[in-house]
This record gives structure tokens, C-alpha cells and sequence, in this order.
């Protein structure tokens, strides 16, 4: 006895075949696992890891404070501002940290908003704004803003022309992001910047997608605000920064103490800020090297599932795309079902945002560039990273085919004999 | 071979799950994991913001009801707990369409329906054994109360009730058709509820402690009438509210009544009339619009019509033989002549009368405990 326990029924159930179970379905030591959802969030840097530590154990200081603990941390948090001011081109002193993309995108916003002496007021975003933006724009609606929605077209690039056709005189505000999050495509932003610059109007952009992919520069895209998070570029999660221009004037988010400037209350979560800092000058120094190495693997992972799976198409313009990213739509399958299925096999990727998964409601996005609704449904966001391999893709490659077909042979539409006969990628 | 457990954050499932897990050790670490936890979000909660008040009376805010982001969140411990790989599926547009709107449709055509049957051939022992199959999971797994066995001669596959009488859960899996029974397992049909109780305290299964669910899921606090006229106001539309007599089953008018839809069968309080005997909703007469009483004894009835039968062991049209029937879900099987007719129907005759037989609820034949077959009440008379 001891070791195994006898029930009445259920045969043999000892301790140690309950701890094995456990610990084979955690650590799979063979089975073979892809993360190819990098648009959700990365992998911590084993560099940024490390240089976070001692701010935990032994430089635990509140950067507010007069003493050597607090003079350790207020050094800590002020060479990250400098290392993220760098990698966007920006001033120091433009760039406020805060606990991610979501609260940078709600200060942009309300702050805007509730700083101008505007009589009315107006607002200018995009039908593919994460939902960050959107919701909070739906909010400022209800408090009476004026909000204009631009539609986005197929390409899932946002034509300039209609954000400066919906200018009012009393818009106060225009917020477009810079790589939408579900297809990667990236936004005019030096043009609408000149439009938001001719009319004086604040232009706050979401690039929570972008920063750490593909050069980000306050001064070229023409930006007033800029919301990034650290989890996105392999830094940690729960810290982001929003990059304001300096000379706007925004409300504040939350009331407190006299941090960051007076932009942002609550003491500095400097193990974080430490980290996104770290982050941001790996990005900095390997971009160049990693678009190009990344955007190959994505080209092969995209053509290979093209020329191995018929009807299967890609949404948003090509030639406009993060090199990390690729949407794609399969016929006659559920997205939701294809994500389950492929992570049984041990692949990671997604149906869209995942802020947005569990909804039945197909993406937004896809919806906003005229997808039709069983498209929608159907489409799978494939997102890589620095950490992504060759071998992953390989693997990716050899799985994916039959779960495309073990889920349109369940299918009550798909009629293979029907379809075979097309040209793979049609 | 992966199977897929049904878990819906309560004890039941949770133990079947534990059970699985035991009894299905990863076997080849590169292959797929032999179980995997599974919840089906059917139903929004927060679709019918009226429902989601407090009841008079009652305390809180609902819980422990179908698909409330508590039991997904308890669903999710409890495979976390396991180590299971785990997932939601949205089955929701599916559930209205197959469940809800026939359930508010046949409340509506003055029925007393009972939506989990039709919950299991519809949903669960149907999209779900798909969705299973669509991911890679070949059998599923539930945490009713029921056995199947196959039959090693015929090959078919036999439902019987589960072992604890007192939780048997096999009249609402009446439907289940060969195929489906085929990918099914029922880990909890040799225990009872006692010992299921305490295998979930021996394992400290996160939900050890929750109480059973009573009620229809997607009906909070088992108020039926709240919720159809919540889901009909969504549509622009109401139960028929008109109020018309009240009368006994010869013909006397005896008081009125304030709209059929807050009426059903066997019914005895609220019916607002003072008489020597205690009087009982006998039928409800939509074409006239009036609300049948009479007493108890007059809801006695012996003979009905059953369709829409599916036989799990075959019967031939034409042949009548005994079995104990059960006409809902809380009424004990009792003795009766079964006479199978063309047409997936059949007529079934009581060795004595039962009360309050309603057409609507299911009606289920048993050979011991053993399910022959079962259907829906259609018709009923003395």
C-alpha cells in the first residue's frame, strides 16, 4: 500500500501514474510544438530575462525614492526610456510607460478628447483597429464624441484620401494603426500624418503591431502618439509605453502621484520597464537581419500552404505586410475547429485577435474589408517570431494539409471531386 | 485514439474527466493526448440582460448555469488540474436552432417541453461528436448516468440506465442512434452519485464541493415562463396573454384564467378557485382558448400515442410486447403494453392509469434497465 491506492472500479489509480500523466501532458518531451502565434504574444528574450532579475531580488527600490535603492531603480527605468526612445527615434521625454498597449491606446483617446476646449468634438479612426481603439471610440460616442469609422478595402490598407475627406472642423483627434493585427498590413502613415499636420489635428497611431518588426520613426510616420507593448517584441508582459509628442496636451487616464511627469500615476513597474527597454534595443539591432530572415520563412509557409491546399486564398495586400504575418482563408472549414485540430498536433496559431476569441462573431477585420461572413469564419492567422525556425515550418507544412482535409471531409458542403480539379491556390 | 470529455464545470464531468485521464495514460508521447476537455459555449448569457437579475426572492445573480463564464472558468481548472489540453467550442447558433426555438415553439403550441433530450440528439451526441471528429477525436465522453454495451452477437450497441437509480439520466438519451452510441463513452455509468461525490473529494477536484445543477441550463433560475417571454421580447413578440374561462372537463365554466402560457398539466396552486375538492389543470384547450380543471382522478390516464420513436433495440411494426414505460423525467417506469406501428410510432396502453401524462415530454420504454426506445407524447386519452 502506500504508493497505490485500490478503488472499487476504477482499477489501478496510483499517485505515480496521476504525477506521470501530468507531468507527460506538460512537458510532451518528444511531441513537437510550433508557436506560430507570435501576433498574440512572444516569448521573453532569455537576454531580456536576465537583465529584469535584479530588480526583483536585489534593486527593488521605488524609483520615487531619495535613497541608493531608489536612485538604482530610477537609473534602471531611465536607460530603458532612453533605449526605447531610440528605437522609435524619439525624445527621452517623450515616452511614458504604462502597463501596455490597451491603457496607451484609452490615454490617447480620452486624453485627446478631454483635454480639448472643442465645443464638439470629433473623432477619425478605421473599421480595423484592434479592438483597444475601438471600443474605446464606441465609448467616447457615448459621451457624445462624434466618431467617423473609415472603411477599409480589400487590400486592408486604409486609403488617406477618406480619412481627409471625413475631416470636420471640430475633429480633434485621428487614430489609424500602423500593421493591423490580423493581417499584417501596414498603414499609410507618413501620408495621413501630412493630412493630420495640415488641418492641426492630433494623429495617435496603435503600433503595438509593428514596433520591433519593421522601422518605427515618430518623426517620418509624422505621429503626435504612438501606443506599444513590450510583449509583442519578446519583452514582458503588462508594460507597454505611449510615446507623446512633446508640446500635445492630453487629460490624464488616473489620478496619483506626480510619476512619469505627471502623465501616468502608480509606482513604475521597473522589472518590466527594464525589460521592454532590453527589448527594444534587441529589436533595434537585429530588425533589419530578422525582416528578412522572418519574411522568408513567412513567404515559405505561405506558399507552401497555398501549392499543397486548394482553395485557399491570402487576405490583405502582400506588398503591404508586417514580414511576420500571413491571414489565410480556407474554404469549408471553421476556424475555430482548424485551431484545435492543429494544436492536438502541436502547432500554435490562431483564428484572429485573440482579445476577441471565444465570440462566435466572425473578425471584424476580415468583415471590414468585405470578407464574406463564411470566409471570416474561416480564416487562420499564422504569426512568427524571432524564436521562429526553419524546422518549424517544415513541421507546420507536413501537418496542416490533412488537417484541412479531416475537417472538410466532416463538412457537410465540401464535395473534394468537385474542387480537385482546380488550380492549387486558385 | 483521442477522446474528446464533455465538461460543463460541474462534478459529474469533472470526474468522468478524472476518470478518463487515469484510465488513458499518454501513450506515445509524440502521438496526440488520449483525452482532451471540452466545453460547449451554447447559450450567451449575457444575450437576455432581463434574465440576469436577481429572481424575486432569491439572493444573488444565477450560477452554476449552463455555459456562465463559471463553469467554463471551473471547466478549465478542473482540466488544468488534470492536465488536459482544453477548449471551448461556440455551438451557440446551433443550440437556438435546435433546442431553444423548438423548446419556446412547443411552450407556445401548449406543450410542457423538456429541451434535454433534444439537447442530446441535437447538440451533444450530434455537433459535438462532430467537432470531436473534425479536431481528431474519435469517441466522445459524457458525464451522464447511463451504460452502453455492444452486443457481440448483433454488433449493436445497448443503452442502459446508469447504476445509481436515483441519478439515472438515460430518459433523455432515448435518441441516441447506433453511430452515435458507437463513439460514446459514459465513465460514471457503473457509480453512483455518492461515490462520484466522494472520488471528486478524494481527487480535490477543483469543483469537489459544487453543488448539482436542478434546472434546464440556458434557464436561469428554472423559470420558464421569464425566460420565453424574455427571448419572444427579443423578436418583437409575446406569449398570448389573453385571458378566457376556466372550465371543468363537463363543460362548466368555473372561473378564469389569465393566459394559457402560465398553465401546464398537473398543475394545482394558483388556480384561483375556491371549491370543496382540490381542483387540477387537466388540459389546456388552445382552440377555445380555455383552461380545463377538473380532479385528481380525472387526470388519470392509460393510453397514448408516442412518435418520432427512435429504437435502440429494433421492434417490429405490428408487434406489441410489454416493457415499463416512463413518461418524465421524475416519474418512475411503470407497466404497459407497447404496440409498435409504422412510422417510427407507437401506441402504449398502462396495466393501470398515471398521472398527469403531457404531451410534449418524452416517453421512454425500458426492459429492466435496459432502453428499448423512446418518442415524444403526442396524444393521450382515458
Amino acid at each position: 500500500m502506500g504508493l497505490f491506492d485500490f478503488t472499487a472500479r476504477g482499477g489501478i489509480i496510483s499517485k505515480w501514474q496521476k504525477i506521470s500523466a501530468f507531468l507527460a501532458a506538460f512537458q510532451d518531451p518528444a511531441m513537437q510544438r510550433v508557436y506560430l502565434d507570435n501576433n498574440a504574444t512572444t516569448a521573453v528574450a532569455p537576454e531580456v530575462f536576465e537583465v529584469m532579475k535584479p530588480y526583483f531580488l536585489e534593486d527593488y527600490g521605488n524609483a520615487s525614492s531619495i535613497h541608493w535603492y531608489g536612485q538604482r531603480a530610477r537609473a534602471a527605468i531611465e536607460a530603458s526610456r532612453e533605449q526605447l526612445a531610440r528605437l522609435l527615434n524619439a525624445r527621452p521625454s517623450e515616452i511614458v510607460f504604462t502597463s501596455g498597449g490597451t491603457e496607451s491606446d484609452n490615454h490617447s483617446l480620452f486624453g485627446i478628447v478631454g483635454a480639448s476646449k472643442s465645443e464638439t468634438k470629433h473623432v477619425i479612426t478605421t473599421t480595423i483597429e484592434h479592438s483597444a481603439v475601438l471600443h474605446t471610440a464606441q465609448e467616447l460616442e457615448k459621451r457624445g464624441v462624434r466618431v467617423t469609422y473609415v472603411p477599409v478595402g480589400p487590400s486592408g490598407v486604409v486609403d488617406p484620401a477618406g480619412i481627409e475627406k471625413a475631416i470636420a472642423p471640430d475633429t480633434v483627434l485621428i487614430s489609424v494603426m500602423h500593421a493591423n493585427n490580423e493581417l499584417g498590413t501596414i498603414q499609410p502613415l507618413e501620408e495621413i500624418g501630412r493630412i493630420a499636420r495640415e488641418h492641426d489635428i492630433y494623429f495617435h497611431t496603435d503600433a503595438v503591431q509593428s514596433v520591433g518588426k519593421i522601422p518605427v520613426d515618430v518623426a517620418s510616420l509624422g505621429v503626435d502618439l504612438l501606443s506599444l507593448s513590450a510583449h509583442k517584441l519578446h519583452g514582458p508582459k503588462g508594460v507597454g509605453a505611449l510615446y507623446i509628442r512633446r508640446g500635445s496636451i492630453l487629460r490624464p487616464l488616473m489620478y496619483g502621484g506626480h510619476h512619469e511627469r505627471d502623465r501616468r500615476p502608480g509606482t513604475e513597474n521597473v522589472p518590466g520597464i527594464v525589460g521592454l527597454g532590453k527589448a527594444a534595443e534587441l529589436a533595434g539591432e537585429h530588425l533589419a537581419a530578422e525582416m528578412e530572415r522572418v519574411g522568408a520563412l513567412r513567404d515559405r509557409l505561405e506558399e507552401g500552404i497555398l501549392s499543397s491546399v486548394p482553395l485557399a486564398t491570402v487576405s490583405g495586400d502582400k506588398s503591404r505586410r508586417l514580414p511576420t504575418t500571413s491571414n489565410i482563408s480556407f474554404d469549408y472549414i471553421e476556424g475555430e475547429g482548424f485551431v484545435i485540430a492543429m494544436d492536438l498536433k502541436g502547432v500554435a496559431c490562431s483564428t484572429g485577435a485573440a482579445c476577441s476569441s471565444g465570440s462566435i462573431e466572425p473578425s471584424h477585420v476580415l468583415t471590414a474589408i468585405g470578407r464574406k461572413y463564411e470566409q471570416a469564419r474561416s480564416s487562420i492567422r499564422f504569426s512568427l517570431g524571432h524564436f521562429t525556425t526553419p524546422e518549424d515550418i517544415d513541421y507546420t507544412l507536413e501537418v496542416l494539409p490533412s488537417v484541412v482535409e479531416q475537417l472538410r471531409s466532416l463538412s457537410p458542403h465540401y464535395n473534394k471531386n468537385a474542387i480537385s480539379a482546380q488550380p492549387a491556390g486558385a | 485514439m483521442t477522446i474528446a470529455i464533455a465538461m460543463s464545470g460541474g462534478v459529474d464531468s469533472s470526474v468522468a474527466a478524472a476518470l478518463l485521464a487515469e484510465n488513458n495514460p499518454p501513450t506515445d508521447s509524440n502521438g496526440p493526448p488520449a483525452v482532451v476537455g471540452m466545453t460547449m459555449q451554447l447559450w450567451n448569457q449575457r444575450r437576455l440582460p432581463a434574465l440576469l437579475g436577481a429572481e424575486e426572492g432569491s439572493p444573488g445573480r444565477a450560477s452554476g448555469r449552463c455555459c456562465s463564464l463559471d463553469d467554463v472558468y471551473d471547466a478549465r481548472r478542473v482540466a488544468g488540474f488534470l492536465g488536459l489540453p482544453y477548449y471551448v467550442v461556440n455551438l451557440e447558433e446551433r443550440f437556438e436552432q435546435g433546442v431553444v426555438r423548438p423548446f419556446v415553439e412547443s411552450y407556445l403550441a401548449g406543450e410542457t417541453p423538456i429541451p434535454c433530450s433534444l439537447c442530446n440528439t441535437e447538440i451533444k451526441f450530434a455537433e459535438f461528436i462532430d467537432t470531436a471528429r473534425k479536431v481528431g477525436a474519435d469517441t466522445i465522453a459524457t458525464g451522464h448516468y447511463a451504460r452502453v454495451e455492444k452486443d457481440p452477437d448483433s454488433g449493436r450497441y445497448r443503452l442502459f440506465a446508469g447504476r445509481d437509480a436515483s441519478k439515472d439520466q438515460s430518459y433523455f438519451l432515448f435518441g441516441l442512434t447506433q453511430q452515435q452510441l458507437a463513439r460514446t463513452m459514459f465513465p460514471l455509468g457503473e457509480f453512483t452519485k455518492h461515490e462520484v461525490r466522494a472520488m471528486a473529494h478524494e481527487r480535490n477536484l477543483p469543483v469537489a464541493a459544487k453543488p448539482d445543477s436542478q434546472e434546464i441550463c440556458f434557464v436561469p433560475t428554472g423559470n420558464y415562463r421569464r425566460f420565453i417571454d424574455a427571448y419572444l421580447s427579443e423578436q418583437g413578440r409575446k406569449i398570448d396573454d389573453t385571458a378566457g374561462e376556466m372550465v371543468t372537463t363537463d363543460g362548466r365554466v368555473v372561473g378564469r384564467h389569465e393566459g394559457l402560457g402560465s398553465y401546464t398539466v398537473g398543475q394545482r396552486k394558483g388556480l384561483g378557485i375556491a371549491t370543496g375538492t382540490p381542483l387540477y389543470v387537466i388540459g389546456l384547450d388552445h382552440p377555445h382558448n380555455r383552461v380545463v380543471v377538473g380532479a385528481n382522478e380525472e387526470l388519470l390516464k392509460r393510453r397514448l400515442l408516442v412518435r418520432e420513436i427512435n429504437w435502440v433495440r429494433p421492434a417490429q411494426a405490428g408487434n406489441s410486447f410489454e416493457a415499463r414505460v416512463k413518461i418524465r423525467n421524475k416519474h418512475f417506469p411503470a407497466a404497459a403494453c407497447v404496440e409498435a406501428r409504422e412510422g417510427r410510432e407507437a401506441f402504449v396502453e398502462f396495466a393501470k392509469p398515471q398521472r398527469a401524462i403531457t404531451p410534449g415530454q418524452a416517453a421512454v420504454f425500458y426492459d429492466g434497465d435496459e432502453i428499448l426506445g423512446g418518442g415524444w407524447i403526442s396524444s393521450v386519452s382515458r
